[in-house]
């Protein structure tokens, strides 16, 4: 069954090709067999694999596939080759997975649209790019499956064409995440000159052998490595374009947060886990990014009107937590908060989904209200997927995730203790921004009346998302409260575990958690407090003008777009407002020149006989006397 | 003999469409596909005889025919064939196809005669491809040159006169530095050995001053650059392609310049090795700026087809930036680029014309929203604006990445500088794209979409792009012994221990007189 590895990215393709090709011919319902079929299909497929990859693991630690050779010229060498591990094949089963359930979501979330086949050529797609990158066995093969995702990206926030910004905020998105691409490119210059290799696995062994560790090549490599995926991963500086991506359609918002483009870069970064431990200082520096980016994206949360935008500045702040947890080298912490996250993302981004379908496109939280009674499953599955996010202890997969996380950073040689401080602040906003949301959304009164519950299509996918968001975090439960690891020795085989600091006592992980755990209900107790109508705390914060002031930079992200715009943008516009081109003179000056000479000479036609006689005689006399001399 | 049909058929089919007109224009039509359809089978049946494993090498050529011409002057009839001229010669045979088609509803006044330039023209570029003597080389050269110039100066648009001259003056500039380099050439080849040649592989051998050779650099370069462009020499380029005709437009950018290219591969880079190392630096730097400054200027455009000229010239810089970077990889992906970019820009400007057929203009400030109008068109357009930006698992990404990688090893700060090309292009690609495609629907005439033939032939460029941008193999096998022979150590003596053409085995049926120069 292995075998069948190839089948995973083709199906999708396959489904992309179909609905490109002749999705204008097809009828609606063939349409959503063919877009939710192919990547259902590439789910069972993954099941069969796994099943197959299980038999033989721990002994066969990965599976290498090769298609064909793509280019071989040269002393270059690159396959389309899959290589399925541990890692890859959780991405895999979580992008196949999460994926067909938004798929099936869509189905009837789009079903009233024009562009119902494009719609899901588009999705086959972005399933199919994301699987590349997460199954390739090298790097060139991982850049084209980048691409692919940024492209589909492009076209999926930009799905509904006719709004022109829609179309600036796509642009913006394919922009911003290709400077990383391009830093990301140059990276893998300086690994094929310096290693001659692309190949994963290759270039990290020999990146160890040649070079030491902290050395400058390294510290560079993995530097570009890391700007690349903060750019997929809309982390700071380069994750001004996420919170625009919220025009597309909500399955697709869904589908970059939870099963695709966003995690890119954790995986990355995950993959090339030898090649940045040889950098610590740009270990260091991903840490102190996750941080930077998780707390300021949960202040930026805290103050959005559009319910997409909450969930938008949210995701940001769980990659954050990611990318921290990659920056201490809790590798699998980072991938266990990875899964936990794509289940309650996905699940809240189709929950919201769900709420905006049935008040017909509104988005904005402070014309909602009341909403748990009209939509009694949106409101139980929202309500799971916010308390997963914000850690409600025991019941909720996002507890062991964060927790893990928390411990990693308080426990890690590589870290210190005011990070893990920074990240306790961010699980009480997290609790906050997400409480405030559920309050506005579905609690003190009605301003709208919704048109109802959702059909089966979008029930399903928010139960079992609903269940994934409860339940998945019972693959690692820490030994303080019964000790039952699943998904640690799982990822083992592929990432180092972490190590804890001489010094810290493990006695001191259950007052750690106790402290997580009260961070995070006092977030959600403090939701409560500022956010529901009968206390109305937070409106008189607002009014005052200090207050005011603030929520508008955090509404704006903090000034970052504003900031680009004036350093980047208009100087950008400003050097290209001219269609004309400065070297063109060039060639007119020649013009010039030339008309002028011709001028000037025809002056010498007079037609006057006398003229003519007179400038041969003097010419004559000249030559005379220049051959006299 | 085989080599010359590929010259001739289409030089003497061209008479013929002329001719053919007073009958029908379609006969003119049919007759130029006809010629090109025999040429493109003629190629392919030649390239599948190159599978038969022959090793292409330094002065041995896959195909060969010489016969003397002017002895006196040591001038000859030789022209030779190997991986990079095949792929060429195959490029321009397809592309012409496929500027023919896209003339078929756009050019409806001396049809006869439109036929006629532009098979001349690709009987020149052919020529200009398989040439080996350097003499017969230049005559090609500017034999191409004519009937391109009445192409643009009787079917162009409104500016197509001053167009017209300017692309005259600046080309025929750079081919009269590039004879006067050539006559320098053989004269020196005179004063080393007694008698002039002008044969390739007699110039190969001949050993030059550094001082001398830097010179000769220097003028082969300029006259080749020209035709790329490169800036500075490149201000021609956009109002030349501008105003051409759709046909004329595709035929420029993907063939003419291709010449320019094929020039520095063939004659600039490997004739002077002497003071390769000096220059490389400065004609890859040269390289870069062509492909930023491009870049930025495609960026400005509001013109679709200007914009698309602008996008070619940054393409340009890639090969500059390859062709001098000194290694085999660099070498590999400027021939794919070439043919990279020869589809995608061909296609880009097909599109552009299809447009202007509907709207009689192609400003894009008139566009907007033709998703919902033209859904081919703006699907095929979408398509090869990714092309343009370098998407992977297209050709051009192939070419441009394969240059980069080459390059990083040689100048890495160029290349660095050059990357930066690669977020202009996104910037440029997809700004097309929102001006014409997406956004509010600003031309409210209803246009019909694309016919099925035009429809046809960018699919067929499309499958190409996908093919070459997951396989590259077909063309990087074929033209892979010539570039190995140009990244060999270039010692000037180690020239004469490569076997000289007539030890070559000639086994084979096409190759009319094999004989040594």
């Amino acid at each position: 069954m292995l075998k069948l590895l190839w089948l995973i990215p083709v199906l999708p393709l396959a489904g992309f090709l179909v609905l490109a090709l002749c999705g204008g011919r097809l009828s609606r319902r063939q349409v959503a067999w063919v877009g939710c079929g192919s990547v259902g299909t590439a789910a069972v497929t993954t099941a069969l694999v796994s099943v197959d990859f299980f038999q033989g693991f721990p002994d066969r630690a990965f599976y290498q596939q090769t298609l064909w050779n793509w280019i071989d010229t040269s002393g270059m060498t690159v396959g389309v080759s899959w290589y399925l591990d541990a890692l890859s094949l959780l991405m895999v089963a979580v992008i196949t997975g999460i994926g067909f359930l938004i798929h099936l979501y869509s189905v009837e979330y789009l079903s009233g649209d024009d562009g119902y086949s494009r719609f899901f050529a588009y999705m086959n797609l972005f399933v199919a790019a994301m699987l590349t990158l997460v199954l390739a066995d090298n790097l060139l093969l991982l850049y084209l499956g980048w691409e692919g995702v940024g492209l589909c990206s492009y076209l999926l926030i930009g799905f509904w064409y006719r709004e022109p910004e829609y179309g600036t905020a796509a642009q913006k998105a394919f922009i911003v995440t290709r400077i990383g691409d391009t830093a990301f490119a140059i990276g893998l210059f300086i690994l094929f000159t310096q290693l001659h290799s692309l190949s994963i696995q290759q270039v990290q062994t020999l990146a160890a052998e040649a070079w030491p560790i902290g050395s400058t090549r390294a510290v560079i490599v993995a530097a570009l490595l890391l700007i690349g995926a903060v750019g997929k991963s809309a982390q700071l500086p380069l994750q001004v374009w996420l919170p625009d991506a919220m025009a597309g359609p909500t399955p697709v918002s869904a589908l970059i947060h939870a099963a695709t483009m966003v995690t890119a870069g954790v995986y990355l970064i995950a993959r090339m886990h030898q090649l940045v431990a040889l950098a610590p200082l740009v270990q260091e520096t991903v840490a102190v990014i996750g941080l930077l980016t998780l707390l300021l994206a949960a202040c930026s949360a805290l103050v959005q009107r559009d319910i997409k935008r909450v969930l938008a500045y949210s995701t940001m702040s769980q990659i954050g937590y990611m990318f921290l947890a990659l920056g201490v080298g809790a590798w699998s912490a980072a991938l266990f908060h990875f899964l936990t996250h794509s289940c309650f993302k996905a699940l809240l981004f189709l929950a919201a989904g769900s709420v905006i379908h049935s008040l017909h496109h509104e988005q904005d939280i402070f014309r909602m209200g009341g909403l748990r009674r009209q939509l009694p499953v949106t409101f139980w599955t929202f309500l799971i997927g916010a308390a997963a996010m914000s850690g409600v202890p025991l019941i909720t997969a996002g507890f062991y995730s964060k927790d893990w996380i928390l411990w990693s950073v308080w426990s890690s040689p590589l870290s210190h203790h005011w990070i893990w401080f920074g990240a306790l602040l961010g699980t009480l906003l997290t609790g906050l921004y997400s409480f405030r949301l559920v309050i506005r959304v579905f609690f003190g009164e009605a301003h709208t009346l919704a048109s109802g519950e959702p059909g089966f299509a979008m029930r399903v996918p928010l139960v079992v998302l609903a269940l994934f968001a409860l339940t998945i975090g019972f693959l690692e439960v820490p030994h303080t409260l019964g000790h039952l690891s699943l998904f640690s020795p799982y990822l083992s085989h592929v990432l180092p575990t972490l190590e804890i600091r001489a010094g810290i006592d493990e006695s001191s992980e259950t007052l750690e958690q106790i402290a997580v755990t009260c961070s995070a209900l006092l977030g959600i107790g403090l939701a409560a407090v500022l956010f529901l109508p009968r206390f109305n705390f937070i409106e008189r914060c607002a009014d005052m003008p200090a207050g005011h002031a603030l929520a508008t930079w955090w509404q704006n992200g903090w000034g970052f777009d504003r900031l680009y715009d004036r350093l980047i943008v208009r100087p950008w516009l400003h050097l290209t407002r001219d269609s004309g081109e400065i070297l063109d003179h060039g060639s007119k000056l020649l013009v010039i020149g030339a008309e002028s000479c011709h001028a000037w000479l025809s002056h010498t036609q007079t037609g006057h006989v006398r003229w003519y006689a007179a400038t041969v005689a003097v010419g004559t006399l000249v030559l005379l006397g220049l051959f006299a001399l | 003999m085989v080599l010359w049909f590929l010259i001739l058929i289409p030089m003497l089919a061209a008479p013929l469409a002329w001719i053919g007109q007073q009958w029908s224009r379609h006969v003119a039509r049919w007759i130029a596909i006809g010629a090109l359809a025999t040429d493109l089978c003629l190629a392919l049946l030649l390239w599948s005889q190159d599978h038969s494993g022959q090793v292409s090498g330094h002065g041995s050529w896959l195909f060969e025919s010489h016969t003397s011409w002017i002895p006196l002057w040591g001038i000859s009839l030789h022209l030779g064939l190997d991986g990079l001229s095949l792929v060429l010669i195959l490029l321009t045979a397809f592309l012409g196809l496929i500027a023919i088609v896209a003339s078929w509803t756009e050019i409806q006044s001396r049809v006869g005669f439109f036929h006629c330039n532009v098979l001349l023209a690709l009987g020149g570029v052919i020529g200009v491809f398989l040439a080996i003597d350097l003499f017969l080389f230049f005559f090609f050269w500017e034999v191409m040159l004519v009937p391109m110039y009445l192409l643009i100066a009787v079917w162009g648009h409104a500016n197509r006169r001053y167009a017209s001259f300017k692309f005259f003056l600046f080309t025929q500039a750079g081919s009269l530095v590039l004879f006067v380099s050539i006559i320098t050439v053989a004269f020196l080849h005179q004063q080393a050995t007694g008698r002039p040649s002008f044969d390739y592989a007699d110039l190969m051998r001949l050993t030059l001053s550094k001082e001398m050779a830097w010179w000769l650099m220097l003028a082969f370069f300029i006259g080749f650059v020209v035709k790329l462009p490169a800036p500075p020499f490149h201000t021609w380029l956009p109002d030349t392609y501008t105003e051409a005709p759709t046909g004329a437009s595709i035929i420029l950018a993907g063939l003419l310049a291709k010449t320019g290219a094929y020039g520095l591969l063939r004659f600039t880079v490997p004739l002077f090795p002497e003071v390769m190392s000096e220059f490389a630096p400065i004609a890859m730097g040269l390289g870069a700026i062509g492909i930023l400054y491009g870049a930025v200027l495609a960026c400005s455009q509001t013109d679709l087809k200007r914009l698309v000229a602008y996008s070619s010239l940054s393409h340009m810089g890639f090969i500059l930036l390859g062709a001098f970077a000194g290694t085999e990889l660099a070498l590999q992906g400027v021939v794919m680029q070439l043919v990279a970019h020869g589809l995608s820009t061909g296609a880009l400007f097909m599109l552009a014309g299809a447009l202007y057929e509907r709207f009689q203009t192609t400003d894009m400030r008139q566009m907007g929203g033709l998703w919902g109008v033209i859904p081919r068109g703006a699907s095929m357009a979408l398509f090869f604006a990714c092309a343009s930006l370098g998407l992977p698992g297209l050709a051009n990404f192939i070419g441009e990445f394969l240059v980069l990688f080459g390059s990083y090893s040689a100048q890495p700060m160029v290349t660095i500088l050059a990357s930066i090309g690669m977020v202009m292009a996104a910037v440029y690609s997809l700004g097309m794209m929102q001006h014409t495609s997406f956004g509010p629907q600003r031309e409210t005439r209803l246009a019909p979409d694309l016919s099925n033939v035009v429809f046809g032939a960018l699919l067929l460029m499309a499958a190409l792009q996908v093919l070459l941008g997951l396989y590259p193999r077909p063309v990087l096998t074929t033209t892979r012994p010539v570039m190995e022979t140009l990244v060999q150590p270039a010692v000037p003596s180690s020239h004469l221990t490569h076997p000289p053409s007539d030890q070559m085995p000639s086994a084979n049926l096409f190759t009319s007189h094999v004989s040594s120069p």
